[in-house]
């Protein structure tokens, strides 16, 4: 039977089902990768709902301070430098990885966390210098939004950071195992996509923001 | 020590919740004292509680669906008796008790009925109809549908400590802000919903990964079964909604525990806010309980007419188009909070074009019917009994989708009767429909088909008789949520209602009686062959219930309806093809992470409600340290041998080949 014809017995003559047939399920390291993207993609929807609630309230300041008067550009330059270094020292780590080479990915990811901490610390004493300065999150609903978006995102590089330990620990204890790199994989995603995050706050939170 | 903990939360001086929660208590104690004594424990812990099978879980669901619908009904029949009596007087139930369960029916309704009934139907039957061993991610599976569980559990442990919210099933501001609800009743809610919500994100997950990576050989996405797309686009939904769910109660939890300011009154709160991003979530929550419905009526339709599917490809398109313009319609909850005249069209008209997908889809079903030798078995007069409904509630919902309609008839009785017209008559429905149709397929034998017929006309004339009344009331201007009322003309109906709601129950209690009756007649009940109703998609390929690798060989599957067309190749040559080669096949270990987990998490949700610190503490490293010990362990997968395989498979085709009378040959 021609490959026409068979197509007309299955009821597709003009093959709309497209030529290529379903070869079956995906192997693990895809399926896995796949599901992770999903994820993420379902954590930048949550992040959006923070970054439309600090669109709405930018303004709402309830006479107390703006976002011009509060923000240092300095400490967030640098924070943003933290961030993007941490994201290229994990890129080494992965490669590091791929090539099954324990010391360099060790240290890849070990300057990864501090940068993260770095970064951490900064944030921390952006927090505590405006709670300092009366402009604590209670103080208006601007800074309520501020607060809830930046430090969201700072609440999940905290769990990356703990999840950047385990998988230190985990590669010591047992080796590049397949479980293990497909979780190194979701780890470097996940890291990665904090950065995409950050360079939208850093744009709008922080330009947009200070124009204010 | 107990934060806002005391004696005095436990309400003493309120007969109703403390009965009730007795009588669960004694319910609950009895069934586990009975597991204990019999020696059942074991056999609950490794086979149901620490399982992974896609199957097990979706049953597990799908009770607590069950389990939670007669909670959730309770209230129903309370509010409407209530309503029946409170004629100029107070009735039975004080306003703040009677506040409570309004929003608890609501909550338990859409949260933790109609959503674990749809994704536990969609577990149970999706890996099947693909042709695959189980989901993408089985241990997640688990641990979302304990997280659900636990959800469920915090809401009812406030029927006896503490209060629920008196707030709605959605929490509007400011009057769900500390200042207006200081009570335990909002956090409640909050920390319930937060918890099944992240449960719920990760069966979204799940089940979008296996649609889209997992299918069997040649399962390309235009042959999958209508069930399976839709379980695509409402999962998908799931991914793009339940965020917005999290972010908004985060936001309100903040307001709550933090002082912060997204929705109150002062220091520059915007409470419109909530609205728009809780019916953000809000109207995709709908289609994310209606699609799977519309998939399962596509099953039956399709099965029990004998013939594919009419406009496959319209339904499929349909289905896509309800997914992506259920996020184009939000506002048309609100039109009357002041969007203004410009912005109230658009979203009035978004609402009638997302009609369209639908009026395509019944069209589909009756075009299916047409021609088609039709049998009315149970899951079939719930599917038709749907179609009538269902277009009844959506033809008040287009009316509701026209502004100055809607401000005449905003949150009214008229209102109340067109949601309810539309999720009874679908989701509900829709859920019975499956449940009847795919039991066989989860247990081994047929649910009784009499008793099936009774409750189903008790439940179609109930639905009627309690509703209509609400339309009629509403339009002569009852509004919703009324503890009492002095307006002589709405009387008859809400004594109509209240009958209605007693045909309701009895519906529901044939369908209890229908289990237990199919439990004891199971021999005489029992499917041998594994494809009871004479199906058309891969389900019905394997035996009832399916072994724990769902299909010894994987299916190869050449175009739609794959079963339909393996048993016509098998009628035309009377022969059924011998045993395949059996190899050894990997599978999923069973693993505790989601009990232990859901757990801790119930420990750490019921300390956040209380202020309770340091159980929060407790409730979060012990959830953190769940996690760490599953990722630390070596073995995550156990083998079956190639000869159990062969003896499991072989034992099942002699068992269906004695039953459909067929020769053997060597394929």
């Amino acid at each position: 039977m021609t490959d026409m014809s068979l197509a007309f017995v299955q009821g597709d003559p003009h093959h709309l089902r497209g030529g290529r047939p379903h070869e079956g399920p995906a192997p693990k390291r895809i399926v896995t990768a796949y599901g992770f993207w999903i994820f993420l993609l379902s954590d930048i929807v949550m992040f959006s709902c923070f970054f439309a609630a600090y669109a709405v309230l930018l303004g709402r300041t309830a006479g107390g301070p703006s976002g011009a008067q509060l923000f240092d550009l300095r400490s967030v330059a640098a924070e943003t430098a933290f961030l993007l270094l941490s994201s290229f020292t994990c890129g080494l780590a992965m490669i590091a990885a791929d090539m099954r080479n324990a010391r360099w990915f060790q240290w890849g990811m070990a300057v990864t966390c501090l940068f993260g901490l770095g970064f951490l610390a900064l944030e921390a004493r952006e927090f505590a210098d405006l709670v300092g300065r009366g402009a604590g999150p209670t103080r208006s609903a601007f800074l309520s939004a501020f607060f809830t978006l930046v430090g969201c995102h700072g609440a999940h590089v905290s769990a990356g950071t703990l999840w950047l330990l385990t998988m230190m620990a985990q590669v010591y204890a047992k080796g590049f195992r397949a479980d293990i790199m497909r979780r190194l994989v979701c780890f470097a995603l996940f890291w990665h996509a904090l950065d995409i995050i950050w360079v939208a706050i850093f744009s709008v939170v922080y330009l947009i923001g200070s124009a204010v | 020590m107990f934060g806002k903990l005391s004696w005095q939360v436990i309400p003493f001086d309120q007969p109703i919740p403390l009965v009730a929660g007795a009588v669960v208590l004694v319910v609950i104690l009895a069934v586990l004292a009975w597991i204990v004594i019999a020696g059942h424990l074991p056999y609950l812990w490794n086979e149901w509680i620490t399982s992974v099978d896609h199957k097990r879980i979706g049953v597990m669901y799908t009770l607590l669906a069950l389990v939670m619908l007669l909670r959730g009904g309770s209230d129903a029949i309370m509010m409407r008796a209530q309503q029946a009596v409170a004629y100029h007087s107070d009735g039975f139930l004080p306003p703040e008790h009677f506040n409570q369960i309004f929003s608890a029916h609501g909550t338990i309704m859409i949260f933790f009925v109609g959503m674990p009934f749809v994704i536990g139907l969609m577990n149970l039957v999706v890996p099947l109809q693909l042709g695959i061993r189980d989901v993408a991610f089985p241990t997640l599976n688990s641990v979302g549908f304990w997280l659900t569980a636990t959800g469920a559990l915090l809401v009812n442990i406030s029927l006896v400590i503490g209060e629920f919210a008196r707030t709605g099933w959605l929490p509007y501001p400011p009057l769900s802000e500390l200042r207006y609800s200081p009570g335990v009743g909002v956090d409640y809610y909050l920390w319930s919903l937060l918890i099944s919500g992240a449960g719920t994100l990760v069966a979204g997950i799940n089940l979008v990964t296996t649609v889209l990576k997992l299918r069997t050989k040649g399962m390309t996405y235009l042959r999958m079964p209508m069930f399976c797309w839709t379980t695509l686009a409402s999962n998908l939904l799931i991914i793009a909604a339940f965020p917005i769910l999290t972010a908004t109660l985060t936001m309100l939890m903040l307001d709550r525990y933090f002082g912060f300011h997204f929705f109150t009154n002062e220091a520059g709160g915007n409470m419109m806010m909530f609205m728009n991003l809780i019916w953000a979530w809000g109207h995709p929550e709908v289609y994310i309980l209606v699609l799977p419905a519309f998939g399962i009526f596509s099953e039956v339709v399709a099965t029990f007419s004998g013939k594919p599917l009419f406009g496959y490809r319209s339904m499929v398109l349909a289905t896509m188009a309800i997914c992506v313009i259920s996020f184009m319609v939000w506002l048309h909850h609100f039109f009357t909070m002041g969007a203004g005249p410009n912005v109230n069209a658009i979203f009035g008209i978004a609402s009638m074009i997302i009609a369209v997908p639908t009026g395509v889809k019944i069209y589909n079903w009756l075009f299916t019917m047409y021609g088609g030798r039709v049998r009315f078995t149970t899951p079939m007069m719930w599917s038709i009994g749907f179609m009538v409904t269902f277009i009844v509630g959506g033809l008040t919902g287009v009316l509701l989708a026209v502004p100055p309609a809607d401000f005449l008839l905003h949150n009214s009785l008229f209102l109340v009767a067109h949601f309810h017209n539309v999720i009874i008559g679908a989701v509900l429905f829709g859920a019975f429909a499956g449940y009847t149709y795919w039991f066989p397929k989860a247990f081994g034998f047929r649910l009784h088909e009499g008793l099936g017929k009774v409750a189903f006309w008790f439940t179609f004339a109930g639905f009627w008789v309690t509703f209509i009344p609400l339309y009629a009331a509403g339009i002569e201007g009852m509004t919703r949520r009324m503890q009492h009322y002095d307006v002589a003309a709405w009387r008859p109906w809400m004594i109509a209602a209240g009958v209605g709601t007693i045909l309701l129950t009895i519906g529901i209690l044939v369908q209890v009686l229908q289990l237990v009756v199919s439990i004891r007649q199971r021999e005489q009940l029992r499917d041998r062959t594994g494809d009871p109703w004479d199906g058309r998609s891969l389900e019905w390929a394997t035996s009832s219930p399916p072994p724990a690798f769902n299909f010894a060989v994987m299916p190869d599957v050449t175009g739609e309806d794959a079963y339909w067309a393996i048993k016509e190749h098998a009628k035309e040559k009377g022969l059924e093809p011998s045993g395949p080669d059996y190899t050894d096949i990997e599978m999923p270990r069973n693993s505790p992470t989601g009990f232990v987990c859901a757990f801790f998490a119930t420990v750490m949700g019921f300390a956040l409600i209380w202020h309770i610190w340091w159980m929060v503490a407790f409730g979060g490293v012990g959830a953190l340290a769940t996690f760490v010990a599953f990722a630390w362990r070596d073995h995550d997968e156990y083998v079956i041998p190639a000869a159990e395989v062969g003896r499991i498979d072989r034992a099942n085709r002699e068992e269906r080949r004695a039953a459909l009378g067929l020769a053997e040959v060597a394929s």
